[in-house]
Parts: structure tokens; sequence; C-alpha cells
């Protein structure tokens, strides 16, 4: 580490002001700071930064969070591939096969949007923005594991581009990157981003799948229970891979279910959180409140379910364990630069988004799953919220005042 | 009841004027750069549109449409079909509709009447305007209650558009977007975004 930091302080003055490769300053500084931690402080006088929790320690932050959820989800991946074939090769093979097959969609991730934001910052010439740290580690996490690696690229190209860069860059986006790119790969592949065989690792052109199985997710087979089986079933009837192997609410909350790589654990997912709580970097105002938006429509729809969905059905904590609803609400929802910046507003926000997001779920045919479009929807609505609640505080304070 | 609330939930959130269909476009772009401005334009737009579609849905019905003359003629109507005139006469109920408004706006909310400027009048030839009566011959509603709520919903719905939109504007005046996108250029990719956020809604049957 020494050498390095020695041999940046003597490469240093080329990309200063005058130097050689001025035109590369910002690029050479983002890789400085991102290695060190910068060496200017504050003068003798005048404003004090009290610690150095930049942007960039920031997000290093919230990737160490996401790494349970990496490393459950890879030996989810090897899992149901073993389960698939019928092989049972034990714990490390499962995780060698899971991390072979997803190290790929994360490396494609980071290249095609660091790559695409290195571009940016070279026309710009300004110091690049840290934003992509997390982006690119959540994209591989909500993509199904058999996604071909240059729908992952554009995906991430797209979302830079147009979700971020076109906006100014991080910071000043007003949607999730990731969720835009993965609305991207949903409607513009939607036969590689649903359907029972993508979440399986290696499904679609195996030979040697077990007789029977299916890799339908969760929700998938939920929205696709009919009356009758309801009835002879005496609720829900959930399978993992094959018919007798029947997901029960705890496998649900451990995740060994099929899903997109990251989605399936909520036990992992709770890590995460609490790493984000406790360091201050996710709002728990939101996460409460969209549990509480999701607990109640689910109630409310448990309440009024009718024969003509029997989706309606489902057990309302069932609701929260399944999909991607714990990984969005604790990792996207949260997203300090998209969600309502007030702390009122992150109520509202909070709550319609687990309120949407079941409704789209059980009321939409056309998506088993609404987390995506839910978070989106509010995402474009959050700064309509801050606004009324602004102008709301500007109101009373002005009446104090006359008072 | 029920079907009029799913009228009202449909045409706000399903077929929402501005992200299903993209009508009434130009005032959209034009008057959304503060979240005031806007909520002016919306509410004359949801009076409009309130407005508008029961009085054309009752033109339609008794005049226009093949055999509604009916109730004047007799046996002879059934052969006479107005409905070539459909157009010319929707656009003069818009436009008397619209000139009442621009009176009232003037009259009462001079500030928003000066702000709104030439884009009050315009509604006239708003095609979210004209697009809901035309929606109404289309879909055939079965009563004038029904028809009612769809042009008040839709209004409200280009209302959460224009609000919505205004609202992301004035967030990002303080964005660095790039030179060549400033002002419509954002604004237009703002608006896909969120076309792609109602997406959520499509495919909801009511």
């Amino acid at each position: 580490m020494k050498a390095l930091e020695k041999y940046i302080e003597k490469i240093k003055p080329n990309f200063e002001k005058g130097g050689k490769y001025e035109r590369w300053h910002a690029i050479f500084e983002s890789f400085e700071t991102f290695l060190f931690v910068p060496g200017n402080t504050t003068p003798r006088r005048g404003a004090h930064i009290r610690d150095a929790m930049d942007s960039k320690r920031l997000m290093s932050v919230v990737v160490i969070a996401l790494i349970p959820v990496l490393l459950f989800g890879m030996w989810n991946v090897g899992f149901h591939h073993f389960l698939s074939i019928g092989e049972d090769v034990g714990f490390i093979q499962e995780f060698f096969h899971g991390f072979v097959r997803v190290m790929p969609i994360i490396l494609v991730s980071y290249i095609a949007g660091l790559g695409t934001e290195f571009i940016f910052v070279y026309i710009k010439n300004k110091e690049i923005e840290e934003g992509f740290l997390v982006s690119g580690m959540i994209i591989p996490l909500i993509v199904p594991v058999d996604v071909p690696l240059w729908m992952v690229a554009i995906a991430t190209i797209f979302a830079v581009i147009i979700g971020k860069e076109v906006f100014g860059g991080t910071g000043m986006n007003i949607v999730n990157p990731a969720l835009l790119a993965r609305a991207f790969l949903f409607f513009a592949y939607p036969s590689k981003m649903s359907g029972d065989k993508v979440w399986i690792s290696e499904m679609e052109n195996s030979q040697n799948i077990v007789d029977g199985f299916s890799g339908a997710t969760p929700l998938a087979q939920v929205a696709g229970t009919t009356n009758e089986q309801l009835a002879t079933n005496g609720g829900f009837k959930i399978i993992n891979g094959v018919q007798d192997n029947v997901i029960s609410t705890w496998d649900m909350f451990m995740g060994w279910i099929p899903g997109s790589i990251g989605e399936t654990s909520v036990l992992m997912i709770l890590i995460g959180a609490a790493i984000l709580i406790f360091t201050g970097i996710a709002s728990w105002k939101i996460i409460l409140s969209a549990v509480i938006g999701g607990s109640l429509m689910g109630i409310l729809l448990n309440i009024f379910a009718t024969e003509g969905n029997p989706y309606m059905a489902l057990p309302f904590y069932d609701h929260l364990l399944l999909g991607g609803f714990a990984f969005g609400v604790v990792f996207m929802a949260t997203d300090p630069v998209t969600a309502t910046q007030t702390e009122k507003g992150k109520w509202i926000y909070g709550f319609l988004i687990g309120f949407i997001a079941i409704i789209v779920r059980v009321l939409n045919p056309a998506y088993p799953e609404g987390v995506m479009l839910a978070i989106l929807l509010m995402n474009v609505f959050a700064p309509l919220i801050d606004h009324y609640i602004i102008r709301a505080n500007v109101k009373k304070r002005l009446k104090r005042i006359r008072a | 009841m029920q079907d009029l609330i799913n009228i009202f939930v449909k045409s706000i959130f399903i077929d929402n004027m501005v992200f299903a269909y993209f009508l009434g476009m130009c005032s959209y772009l034009a008057v959304s750069k503060t979240v005031d401005t806007a909520t002016g334009l919306g509410i004359a737009v949801i009076f409009v549109l309130g407005i508008t579609v029961p009085v054309n849905y009752l033109l339609e019905n008794f005049i226009l449409k093949k055999g509604a003359l009916g109730w004047l003629l007799g046996d002879e109507a059934a052969g006479v079909d107005l409905s070539f005139l459909s157009f010319i006469m929707f656009i003069a109920v818009i436009a008397s509709m619209v000139q009442l408004v621009e009176m009232i706006v003037e009259k009462f909310a001079p500030t928003l009447y000066n702000s709104l400027g030439i884009f009050l009048p315009l509604i006239a030839v708003n095609c979210a305007i004209l697009g809901g009566a035309l929606f109404m011959q289309e879909r055939e509603y079965a009563s004038i209650g029904e028809a009612t709520i769809f042009g008040l919903g839709s209004g409200v719905g280009w209302f959460l558009a224009i609000v919505g939109i205004s609202a992301i504007r004035e967030k990002i005046r303080y964005s660095a977007v790039p030179a060549p996108l400033r002002g419509l250029g954002i604004t237009f990719i703002a608006t896909g975004l969120m076309g792609i956020a109602f997406m959520t809604f499509m495919g909801i049957k009511l």
C-alpha cells in the first residue's frame, strides 16, 4: 500500500494543471480518492469538515451491506441448479457453481457502467461520481441468473446514460438507475426476464432436468393457482422444483426458493438492512412504512378475497417474504437520492410503495411482481410529495410569525 | 356505483391521457415549469373536460348519432346520421367552455391568468380535451353519469401528470443537466421515465 501511495504521489504532477496529462485529471483523481483518503484538509479558519464520510465511503458501506445477500444468492443459484438436475453435490460445489455463474454478470455490469461513467468523466472533465458502485452491485442481484450478458450490458449503459448522466450525474437522477436497468430489461426482453425457466441456472437448454421439475417462482405459482387447487390443497401449495417439495413460510424467510439472484433471502436482506440503518444510510422510516403499507393492502385483500381472483387470498405475511419486496424496500426504496427528502414525506413515500406494490402484484394480471414498478412510480412522484410537504411547512411557519 | 368507480380509476391511471395516449403534450411541456402554474392549468383542464365530455355526450346521443334524432322526427330519423358533424360540434362546445373558463380565471385569479398566458385559451385546441370527447364517442358510455366521470377522471389523470412533471422540473432546475438537453430536452426524457413508471397500471382489468 505504501509503495502504491508513493507511486501515485510521484505521478501526480503530470495530472495537475499544466501537467502532461491535464485532460485526464478527473479520472486520475477518481482513482486516487478511491484508494486513499484525500490529503487536503480544511483550512485553519472557516468551515470544518467533521469526518471523512464522503459519498465514496457511503457507497462502500452499501456494497458491504449487499455482500451477505450476494453470497447467499450465489449459493442459492448453485443449489437450484443441482436440484434441477437431481444431483446432491454438497455446499462447496453448489457455491462454486453459483460463483461461476454470477461473477460474469457482476463484471459485465461494472465494466459497462463504469466504462460509460468514465467516458462522461472524460467529456465533462469533472471528478467521477461514485454512485455506480452501488448500482453496479444491485443490477446483478435483481436479474434472473440466466439473463444473457449482452442484455445486462445494454441495460446498464441505458440506465447510466438516460437514468443518470443526462440529469447531471450522481445525486441528480430522478429514478433509481438499477431499477431503470431492470425495467428496461423487463419491457425490452420479457422472455428473458419472466417465465419458469430463466430463474434456474442453465435450465433452458439442459437435457438432464429431473422429470416434472418446474422453475417457476413462488409468486408466479401463486398467480397461476385456481380456485379448485386452493380448495383441494387447503391453501396455496407453492413448490420448490418438484411436486412434493412444498415451500413453507420458513423457507420463504430463509430464501432457498427460486427467484432473482439476490432477492430471495429475507434473512440476509435483514442483515443488510441492519447495517444500513445502523450506519444511518437508509431511512428506517421508509422501510417501516413500506412494510406497513404492504401489510395493510395484503390484509385488505385477504378480507375482501373473492372467487374471481384466488391471488387475493395469499396471506399478507407471505407477500412481504416473497418476491422482491424485502430487497426492493431495503435497498432501492431507501436510495437517498430518489426518495423523498422530507421526513414526513418518507412516511408517505414508503407507505405508497408497499401499498402499490401489492396492488400491482394481485390486481394486475400482466405482472406477477409489482415492487420494481411501484418504486419507479413513487420515484417520479417523490419531488411532488416533497413540494407539498415543504409548502405546508412554509404555511405553518408563516402563520406562526403572524400570530 | 362500482362501474363509476372503475371508470374513474381507469381513466386516471390506466388510460392516462399523457402517459398512455400522449395527448395534450404541448401545454403539458410548456406550462410545467413551476408547480403553481401547472396546478392552475391542471384544474382548468379538469373543469373543461368535466363539462365538455357530458355536454358532447348529450350532443352525440340526441343529435349526431345515427337515429339519434328520433325524439324530434319520429320514425323518419332512423336514416339520419349526422356524425360527420361531430368534430366541428365538439370543437364548438370546447371552445365556448374554454372561453368561459378564461373569463372566470381572469376575474378571480389574475396572477394565474397572467402566468398561464396564451396556454389558457389554447386549452381549446388541447388534444386531451378533444381526445376526451372522441374517446367518449368511441367507447359508447351507457349514461351521462359515466361520461361525466370519464371526463373528470381523464382531467385528474392529466392534472397528476403535469403536476408530477412540474415538481420534477423544479427539482432538476438545480441539476447539472448537459447544456444541449436543458429545458425541453430533459423534460422529454423525464416524461419518458414517468411513462415507464406508469406502465405499472397497464394491464389492470377493471
